[in-house]
């Protein structure tokens, strides 16, 4: 208590700890979090603590720790400028001189042309293991971000049932292949389809968009999850039409061209259908990235970084907006129709809710917006859990917590991603200082659609 | 109509489920109000009530015997507030870990609905690897007979257990936003954050407040799901939609709304039952859900926790 004027003042005293004793017990708590994740031991039903006990009776624990400490006295030498100062220094010039060089046309399209060569010339010299890891996984999901990028990265939607699509994609392919138990009325190539299910998908796209991109943007993602959720309780339950969990009825053919005297059959053997895929992917990059700076491209950016004024300057955003999410579902539609004939076998087990989380957190690692990002971050987010598998470092069932995990940390410490664009960069910048917006998530400002 | 058959028998389990519905429901809007985005990871909230209800009540009952008396309305309660307490716990956390860093950047929504997602990904498989991947039962903690009935509709034990619990933790909380300096508070940042943190109220605090309230009503509603069906890691999904489903349907950011939206959306759901086969019931909420959004955006009762509450 003290005396202001003859007034009693209550002056609250502060009891702050030092902030570097709390990052201290952050980071030793992180260290004890990894110790629990990496643990090889599976919980079970009967004994719940059983995994606690393995994790942290065990001396790695203290490894962890240890780790947790040091990466504190790290941070907190950075922070104080020790090592922080040191290392700017080194590297600013370097990387600037990296940036002119990463810039420059030439040089990029050198890149280019290497990660396509090696695309086509190295699966060669891959086990058969790691082909079907490439063709199964990289090649699917790669495709699948690329156009999840377009919805997320470039329009600014959060789209959580775009694996929906992919399983009506792959559906469709069953049904006119005569996979299912409904006989369509006419069986087709699997060639052929590839455009029917891209129409299909289209317009399931703008079925589910009309009502709901009209609305506040965090609803889409909520709804999309919902419309998951109910596909998938379709292909479930819708026994006498879709096979139920048993999946399809009869295997779904492959590829096969017969045209013009050529005849060649795609089979079992990973190496033609990753040709096949790279070849589709080529085709989907080099039409967005003729999209990405065209009128539609400018507008998606316009609605993205501010929709109020896009509206204004006379942008139609729920159109801009439908064109983007139908654009997605139908490449997802696309990748589906490859999956389902590559595999041969689909059931509804094969597109869980979790699957549009993950290739969602393929496009955020990699870098939203930029399509060489999302093509690196979903590569490597494919291929690297295929290794850890493979070497026994990492269970199968974990891997979706890994993914979590890393998108939460990505979020916090990069949001930008792998390979950002630049714009993305410039937007996320300007928004931590108040200015702009960088997502379609605020009220639309054609108000709220009244049905 | 099939409606008019089995009306009452479908009603009682349906209160039931609102309830529940509605208690989640007040999560997603009381941080909707303050904060204006959707804590998707409140689904784990509920689950983690859920587990930490089942550890409770399982160090408390020794096997088989199932117990009456004041010991079951001592498992029952000790059960129910460690579920709400971690459940706090969990949202506290959550807030703190995830959402105020980016809070303090500025991040654009998207970003934080994405960390939402991951931090539930991670949350709930992180249970399942540490505690199973099996539906667990909660072990009874008192003979479920039939209290009464009404026009033939049996009304079991369980039932009036969380209609009450449900009621009585609406009520108080309830009390606590409109007759309290907290709930002052929250209604306050809810109305114009800005305006309030001129006015002297501590926006961090307030919010982590309100993510604490959420959370000990998610974890408690996820303690009483645990015991009506059981604790599984995955638990949270659905009833996780569902709740926000109904925060819609009562306007969200409204805490009143909340609670009627998520007592229709039970009644509706059960009642549907009774015309369709159970395999579709999880449709009904996200058909609800397009329905409200796409007619009646705003709710039932509208929006703003600051004017309506």
């Amino acid at each position: 208590m003290s005396q202001v004027g003859g007034l009693p003042i209550r002056v609250k005293q502060s009891r702050k700890v030092d902030p570097r004793l709390v990052r201290l017990f952050g980071w030793l708590v992180l260290g004890a979090l990894l110790r629990l994740m990496t643990v090889t031991t599976e919980g079970t039903s009967t004994n719940h603590l059983l995994v606690v006990d393995a994790a942290f009776k065990s001396t790695k624990l203290i490894g962890w720790l240890v780790a947790g400490f040091i990466m504190w006295v790290l941070t907190e030498l950075w922070r104080a400028r020790k090592i922080g100062a040191l290392v700017t220094s080194r590297t600013t010039g370097v990387r600037r001189q990296w940036r002119t060089v990463a810039d420059r046309a030439l040089s990029r399209r050198a890149a280019l042309l290497a990660v396509v060569v090696a695309a086509i010339v190295l699966p060669q010299f891959l086990s058969e293991f790691y082909q079907r890891v490439l063709v199964d996984q990289v090649a699917v999901f790669v495709l699948l971000a690329v156009g999840l990028n377009v919805v997320v990265g470039w329009a600014g939607l959060l789209d959580l049932g775009y694996v929906a699509f992919f399983a009506i994609g792959a559906y469709t392919c069953a049904y006119f292949t005569g996979a299912l138990p409904v006989a369509p009325p006419f069986t087709l190539n699997p060639f052929v389809i590839l455009p029917v299910a891209v129409v299909v998908c289209l317009v399931a796209g703008l079925l589910l968009g009309a009502p709901t991109l009209r609305l506040r943007g965090d609803y889409l993602a909520i709804v999309t999850l919902g419309f998951h959720e109910i596909v998938q309780l379709f292909l479930v339950n819708k026994n006498n039409w879709t096979g139920g969990n048993q999946g399809v009825s009869k295997p779904v053919p492959h590829f096969s061209i017969n045209l013009f005297g050529i005849h060649y059959k795609w089979t079992l053997a990973s190496l033609p259908y990753w040709y096949l895929f790279i070849g589709m992917l080529a085709i989907v990059v080099f039409l967005f990235s003729r999209l990405e700076h065209s009128k539609v491209g400018r507008s998606w950016t316009a609605v993205r970084e501010d929709e109020v004024a896009a509206a204004a300057n006379g942008v139609p955003t729920v159109k801009y907006k439908l064109m983007a999410f139908a654009i997605g579902a139908s490449t997802s539609g696309l990748a589906g129709v490859l999956y389902a004939s590559r595999l041969g076998y689909i059931n509804p087990a094969s597109f869980p809710v979790v699957l549009s989380i993950s290739v969602l957190s393929y496009v955020i690692f990699g870098g939203m917006g930029s399509i060489i990002g999302v093509i690196a971050g979903s590569a490597l987010l494919t291929f690297l859990p295929a290794v850890f598998q493979e070497q026994n470092i990492v269970r199968q069932e974990d891997i979706p917590m890994w993914i979590g995990a890393i998108l939460v940390t990505m979020m916090l410490v990069r949001p930008q991603g792998l390979i950002p664009s630049r714009r993305r960069r410039r937007e996320l910048r300007l928004a931590s200082e108040g200015v702009a917006d960088a997502d379609a998530m605020s009220e639309a400002p054609e108000g709220r659609g009244t049905g | 109509m099939c409606l008019s058959q089995h009306f009452w028998q479908f009603l009682v389990p349906g209160i039931t489920l609102g309830c529940l519905y509605a208690l989640i429901a007040i999560g997603y809007t009381l941080v909707y109000g303050v904060l204006q985005l959707i804590n998707f990871a409140h689904s784990e909230v509920f689950m983690t009530g859920g587990f930490a209800g089942l550890f409770m009540v399982q160090a408390l009952t020794n096997s088989g015997v199932v117990p009456h008396g004041a010991q079951s309305w001592l498992d029952m309660f000790l059960g129910l507030s460690c579920g709400a307490v971690f459940g706090g716990i969990v949202a506290f956390l959550l807030e703190r870990v995830a959402y105020r860093p980016l809070r303090r950047r500025n991040a654009p929504r998207l970003i934080y609905l994405i960390t939402a997602i991951g931090a539930s990904l991670f949350l709930y498989n992180l249970a399942g690897k540490l505690f199973g991947r099996d539906k667990v039962n909660i072990p009874a903690m008192y003979t479920n007979g039939v209290v009464f009935t009404v026009f033939g509709a049996q009304v079991r034990v369980q039932q009036v257990i969380i209609i009450c619990a449900a009621v009585g933790m609406m009520l108080l909380l309830d009390v606590v936003v409109n007759r309290t300096k907290l709930g002052s508070g929250i209604r306050a940042v809810a109305q114009d954050s800005r305006t309030a943190s001129l006015m002297g109220v501590n926006i961090n605090r307030v919010i982590s407040q309100t993510f604490v309230i959420g959370g000990l009503l998610g974890g408690a509603a996820g303690f009483l799901f645990g015991a009506y069906l059981n604790v599984h890691y995955q638990m949270g999904f659905l009833p996780g939609i569902k709740g926000f489903a109904a925060a819609v349907l009562g306007g969200i950011g409204n805490i009143r709304g909340a609670m009627i939206g998520g007592l229709l959306l039970g009644i509706v759901e059960s009642l549907s039952q009774s015309c369709m086969s159970s395999q579709w019931i999880d449709v009904v909420a996200f058909v609800v859900l397009i329905l409200v959004l796409m007619f009646r955006p705003t709710g039932i009762l509208g929006q703003r926790l600051g004017r309506a509450a």
